[in-house]
């Protein structure tokens, strides 16, 4: 160990053994943060004051405390949770720090049928409309990222081999034809329905409710349970399809296991808050950067650090215009697009790494 | 041990291999040779369950194609040509990818052991990035010797498949893994590796085995296959074997 640590270029070890609780912190402050701040002039100060003091809390403070940003805050803890899960796996799959859910389809199938429920919502027969109500567009989008992606796996499979290869280029035909498709609807739709899918596009996470939540709860909560399961698989899998299965993978029932947990994490957060890009790619990057690509930490970690800085930046949408509140894509892109390009950069300088 | 008998292997329309039989048995050296391009790592993928044949690959009574990843995983190691690792992975971290699940106690000093066996044990805590080339190899080494540690298990020899695993090694690195080698074998386990140096192989296997176009042209111990008719032949130039100090063959350039 003494020689260990004489090496000047190890990768050191204190840094990792500090950021797991630094993590837990973070996450913890930005949630106090986000339900004490807010339009409504509501602290959680004086409430816990009237609760300590045994007064009344008044139902206005419990509307806005219980019903509105407790519900916000576990939808964001949930989605950028689930969202970086999600990218961690697929550049696992991919064996590419780049790659992000997109690539599976999800994101084009998930607009494709959100937008199609906007548009076309209207055509549905009234009782169905009406058992659905406001779930109508996150059901669409939910069931537009899944069969994206099962058709995807179904294109790149052959054999009971799937290629990581084809599901890449798949995927990009996929999205254009997604996108053609969607951009059909779009010059279908009127005024209301053209602001609707616009700022679905966006993303956000006002109207988030303990029913809306309860649903895609029982998707997101399950995966991100599961997904740890995949860490050894995917380190194996950083050594490339023959090695790994050398190593005693199965390398098939892997890459499955892969699709399916990121078709359940990012399809469920598409549909619960729409467009949210960069939390997939930024948040594994800054962990690796960190403590180093082990994706029996990465995954643990990856749902920490992307729970709370969605946390953060539906903060800042909800700041930075109040009282109205901007779209949390618009957010999460304008910080995460320059890490982005500093993650390309710094990649150009390092070669292949 | 290993007993490969009618093995045919294609990929799309090209056919690679055409009727081979080898047997390798534990406790040996078994060196493959041959010219680049006549399938000795097409062979060796095929042994490691990584290529659909017809015909028979049996280790240990195993037939390849019909056992499952992780019982082939705590029989046999797999050295590839060019091992590449997608992200920085710490020296530590790459070796414990080659421990089996079940081993967990001893898994530190595993790790720690075969990073020593290959000298890199300064290194544990270092980026796999950056290293050189040779130290890149060694580590490799490191994982798939921290997979198979032992040469027996309950059930029988273990096995190390190594392709050119001497290929970026300096000679002292060569000798230590000669040694690494010879060891295995002596306890039992079964060393199977693909070569270049004809003369090297002819100093350590027990048995060679040279290749040609997908087919086994000779096959026995050294004395059997160093021979000038045979070597000149698959290499397609002059060649004229010696005697090397150790009384084995040894091979001289013609043009000498
Ligand atoms: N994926 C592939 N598809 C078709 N042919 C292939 C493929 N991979 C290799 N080959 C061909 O199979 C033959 C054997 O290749 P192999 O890699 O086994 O050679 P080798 O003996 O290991 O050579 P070297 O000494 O250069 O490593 C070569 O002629 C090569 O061109
Ligand atoms: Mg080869």
């Amino acid at each position: 160990m003494a020689m260990a640590s004489l090496d000047l270029m190890a990768r050191p070890e204190r840094m990792r053994g500090g950021l797991r609780p630094a993590l837990i912190a973070l996450l913890m402050l930005a949630s106090i943060l986000s339900v004490t701040t807010g339009a409504a002039g509501v602290s959680l100060a004086h409430v816990t004051a009237d609760w300590i003091t045994g007064k009344e809390i008044g139902l206005r403070e419990r509307v806005v405390l219980f019903d509105i940003r407790l519900p916000r805050l576990a939808m964001a803890v949930m989605v950028g949770a689930a969202l970086a899960v999600a990218g961690a796996v697929m550049q696992g799959l991919f064996r590419n720090p780049l790659a992000d859910p997109g690539i599976v389809g999800v994101g084009a199938g998930a607009g494709l049928g959100a937008v199609a429920s906007i548009v076309l919502g209207g055509m549905l027969p009234g009782a169905l409309a009406a058992t659905l109500g406001p779930h109508l567009v996150p059901v669409a989008a939910f069931l537009g990222a899944w069969a994206a992606t099962l058709l995807l796996y179904r294109v790149a499979s052959r054999a009971g081999r799937t290629s990581v290869a084809t599901l890449l280029l798949a995927g990009i035909a996929m999205a254009a034809m997604a996108g053609a498709l969607t951009g059909v609807l779009t010059y279908l739709a009127d005024d209301q329905q053209l602001r609707d899918l616009t700022f679905w596009g966006m993303g956000s996470l006002a109207g988030a409710s303990w029913s809306k939540l309860a649903v895609a709860t029982g998707l997101i909560v399950p995966a991100l349970i599961l997904a740890p399961q995949l860490a050894r698989g995917l380190n194996a899998l950083a050594l490339g399809e023959a090695a790994a299965a050398h190593m005693g993978t199965d390398v098939e029932r892997l890459k499955r296991h892969c699709v399916l947990a990121v078709a359940a994490l990012a399809g469920a957060s598409v549909a619960l808050a729409g467009g949210i890009g960069f939390v997939g790619i930024v948040v594994p990057h800054l962990l690796r950067l960190i403590a180093g690509p082990d994706h029996r930490r990465l995954l643990v970690d990856s749902a920490l650090l992307g729970a709370a800085l969605l946390v953060l930046a539906d903060l800042i949408a909800r700041l930075i215009v109040s009282p109205a509140e901007m779209p949390i894509g618009i957010v999460t892109a304008i910080l995460g697009a320059p890490v982005f390009l500093w993650i390309l950069l710094q990649r150009r300088s390092f070669g292949s790494l | 041990m290993l007993r490969i008998s009618d093995l045919h292997l294609s990929l799309g329309r090209t056919k690679l291999l055409h009727g081979l039989d080898l047997d390798a048995h534990p406790g040996e050296i078994t060196a493959i040779l041959g010219p680049n391009g006549s399938g000795k790592s097409t062979l060796l993928r095929a042994c490691a369950g990584e290529l659909p044949y017809t015909g028979s690959i049996r280790l240990q009574g195993h037939e390849i194609a019909q056992t499952a990843p992780w019982r082939l995983a705590a029989l046999r190691g797999v050295l590839e040509q060019s091992p590449s690792v997608a992200f920085p992975f710490t020296l530590r971290e790459l070796v414990q990818l080659g421990l089996h699940a079940g081993i967990e106690a001893e898994q530190d000093e595993i790790v720690i052991a075969a990073l020593a066996e290959v000298g890199l044990a300064g290194m544990a805590d270092r980026p796999i990035h950056a290293l050189s080339g040779g130290q890149q190899a060694r580590a490799h080494l490191a994982r798939v010797r921290a997979q198979i540690w032992r040469a027996q298990s309950h059930s029988g020899p273990r096995w190390l498949l190594l392709d050119e695993p001497m290929a970026s090694l300096d000679i002292g690195h060569q000798m230590a893994l000669v040694a690494i080698l010879r060891r295995f074998a002596a306890e039992g386990g079964g060393v199977v590796t693909v070569m270049h140096d004809l003369n090297l192989s002819a100093q350590i296997a027990d048995r060679m085995v040279l290749m040609a176009k997908g087919k086994v042209v000779a096959s026995g111990p050294p004395r059997a296959v160093m021979r000038d008719e045979i070597l000149s032949a698959v290499y397609g130039c002059p060649l004229r074997v010696g005697v090397s100090p150790a009384t084995l063959p040894w091979l001289v350039p013609a043009f000498v």
